[in-house]
């Protein structure tokens, strides 16, 4: 399930739906016109069950999607007493604002939160970095060997992660030349995430759907291949540059198992791994502020965002991959 | 092997002007045309391939063939395929994560399509539905367990037990038995993924050419009929991808049986990926990296084709 499915994968769905989308011969077209007909909605049993529809996605839509946020809010501030016996009454016994503060100082929420953000920025940069500048030398630089790379790259694609888990750590615990084990430094984390087929594929397609002919003017006025990538390809790509951030941040923010492997020092380990193993250390009112306190956050972020991850789950029409 | 070319660039004198039909390539030829500038832009990308994804699927297929213990390993054939496949706790993970499979495709694949057909629908309100919707995505999947790990607290005062005490129904188990920890699992990775399919669904049902359904109103289409026969053939590439990428995730599924119930009770939630954690993992002075790889190995290969699949659908139909 989605857990485990990279948003990434879902790109080729954008594509195949932006190109259905292409095929319409007008604006006109995308009319809200649905299954439903405007006829049909005059009817008197058409209203009753549009209004029914109306009230049945939205009692549903609240108790699914908001109601355990809501609930794990209201816990938060509830004495353990209370809300092992009393699961959902609202404060019998009073609020219980400590919660939040033991969770962020006792537990250190901060510190693991800190430790997720390090993470996730240096994931974002490392993969932005190396699917730019695959994507432009393979896209436009094109040097004699890129079909081999190309297909090297792609063939990836085709290999689940899982296959890589134990060479992988044991890659990161013995590295090549000599170079002391990687085990708790973040280089573990962000280095094989920069390995990424799918977000050089995806920078790739963007960069050959850019016109030459603004390529061929800069190099006659001069530019160098590297003047070429910062001036005139990155600037033109911010959409794309867009999807693949997000991309990345979610990854890195929702990563455990491979974060657990590879930072076993608790110091040094983001939120996700850190929050199992205090669970049975912690007193239930204080974990649960805990895990308010990690929830919140991200969805802090959707709704300032809400556009662009709703895009990213496969809305994009803004996007041709 | 990168470096030599320039270096070279000095000593080898570029070849006599014989005007030659083809350009040789020369150290000086590379140079002039930019090799160094290819070379910067490539090697990121070659560094983190070879070491992070190239060079540790060779070592897979090599470990998998080999009893290794870091320092020393030795060929051994196909004795590790050999111990793992006549291992009958594999074959017992290989059932479990089929169970979760075809429940996940029980509860998770209608649910999300039919909320996306109402969604679809109503006039007004889409945005605020979606958002809602898709709320339970962005809760960070570990959060996500833990917090459903409690609501499943099996005594009758448990969040799910006292809703259900409601209704009259007794205290379920939940994740304590064997019979129900499976479903319970499924339940709530139904529930966190379900947001993210019904917004892909809710874009392919509103690209849906209008003219099929002007089209079928001619014919004396009611709604049902539309639906049917209208949206549904539509959405069918669509729902086959999405069925596809679930079959490769569910294979992996690791994180709900490894947080819930750690595999428990009695084994009953052990899938593939936990089988081949404890083999390589649970052992704190080294595990048996072989079978790990072994079984690594066999996976990949059945994901492999799905995937390729899965890549020849989404590449023929996005250019048609």
């Amino acid at each position: 399930m989605t857990a485990t499915t990279p948003p990434a994968r879902r790109e080729g769905l954008r594509a195949w739906l932006t190109a259905r989308r292409e095929n319409r011969t007008s604006v006109d077209d995308l009319s809200d016109r649905s299954i439903v007909s405007d006829a049909e909605r005059r009817r008197p049993g058409t209203r009753l069950g549009m209004r029914v529809v109306h009230v049945f996605l939205f009692v549903t839509l609240v108790i699914a999607g908001l109601g355990p946020i809501l609930w794990l809010m209201k816990a938060a501030v509830t004495p353990s007493q209370d809300t092992i016996s009393q699961p959902f009454a609202l404060w019998p016994n009073g609020i219980d604002w400590a919660n939040l503060s033991s969770a962020w100082n006792d537990i250190h929420i901060d510190q693991f939160f800190f430790n997720t953000v390090v993470i996730a920025a240096g994931a974002w940069f490392i993969q932005l970095f190396v699917a730019t500048t695959a994507g432009y030398a393979l896209s436009v630089l094109r040097p004699a060997y890129a079909p081999i790379l190309n297909a090297l790259v792609l063939a990836t694609l085709f290999i689940p992660g899982i296959v890589l888990l134990v060479p992988l750590y044991l890659t990161i615990v013995h590295p090549p030349f000599g170079i002391p084990s990687l085990l708790n430094n973040y280089l573990a984390v962000w280095l094989p995430m920069a390995a990424n087929a799918f977000n050089i594929l995806l920078v790739k397609r963007f960069f050959d759907s850019l016109p030459r002919e603004v390529f061929e003017a800069a190099e006659t006025d001069g530019a160098g291949p590297f003047r070429l990538f910062w001036s005139i390809v990155l600037p033109m790509s911010k959409p794309i540059l867009g999807v693949v951030s997000v991309f990345a941040i979610i990854a890195a923010w929702k990563d455990y198992l491979w974060p657990k492997l590879v930072l076993p020092n608790p110091a040094v380990q983001p939120l996700s791994v850190r929050l199992p193993d205090v669970a049975s250390q912690t007193e239930l009112d204080v974990f649960l502020a805990a895990l308010a306190i990690a929830t919140l956050i991200p969805i802090a972020m959707f709704l300032v965002f809400q556009s662009v991850f709703l895009r990213s789950a496969g809305l994009g029409g803004a996007v041709k991959g | 092997m990168t470096m030599t070319p320039e270096r070279q660039e000095v000593a080898v004198t570029p070849p006599p002007a014989a005007t030659p039909r083809r350009r040789r390539r020369t150290p000086l030829t590379w140079l002039r045309g930019g090799g160094p500038a290819n070379l910067f832009f490539v090697l990121p990308m070659l560094i983190v391939f070879f070491f992070f994804s190239w060079s540790p699927i060779v070592q897979s297929v090599i470990m998998s063939l080999q009893k290794t213990n870091l320092l020393v390993s030795h060929w051994v054939g196909f004795d590790n395929y050999v111990a793992v496949l006549s291992d009958p706790e594999l074959g017992r993970a290989v059932l479990n994560t089929l169970y979760f499979a075809v429940l996940a495709l029980l509860f998770g694949f209608p649910l999300p399509l039919f909320m996306a057909v109402l969604m679809s629908e109503v006039k007004r309100g889409k945005g605020l539905y979606s958002a809602l919707a898709y709320l339970p995505v962005v809760i960070p999947p570990v959060v996500a367990v833990l917090l459903w790990k409690f609501f499943y607290d099996s005594s009758p005062n448990g969040v799910f037990n006292t809703v259900l005490s409601w209704v009259g129904i007794p205290p379920q188990p939940w994740l304590s038995s064997a019979a129900q920890a499976m479903p319970s699992l499924v339940l709530e990775a139904t529930w966190a993924a379900a947001g993210g399919s019904i917004i892909i669904y809710l874009a392919a049902l509103l690209s849906v050419p209008p003219e099929l359904y002007d089209a079928a109103e001619v014919d004396g289409a009611g709604i049902w009929r539309k639906v049917w026969h209208v949206s549904l053939p539509q959405l069918r590439g669509i729902l086959f991808i999405m069925l596809i990428l679930q079959v490769i995730a569910t294979a992996q599924v690791f994180l709900e049986p490894f947080l819930f119930t750690g595999g428990g009770p009695a084994g009953a939630t052990k899938t593939i990926l936990l089988y081949i954690y404890d083999k390589a993992f649970r052992n704190s002075l080294g595990g048996d990296y072989g079978e790990a790889t072994a079984v690594s190995v066999l996976l990949a290969l059945v994901l492999a084709v799905l995937s390729w699949l899965y890549f020849r659908l989404t590449d023929r139909w996005s250019t048609t």
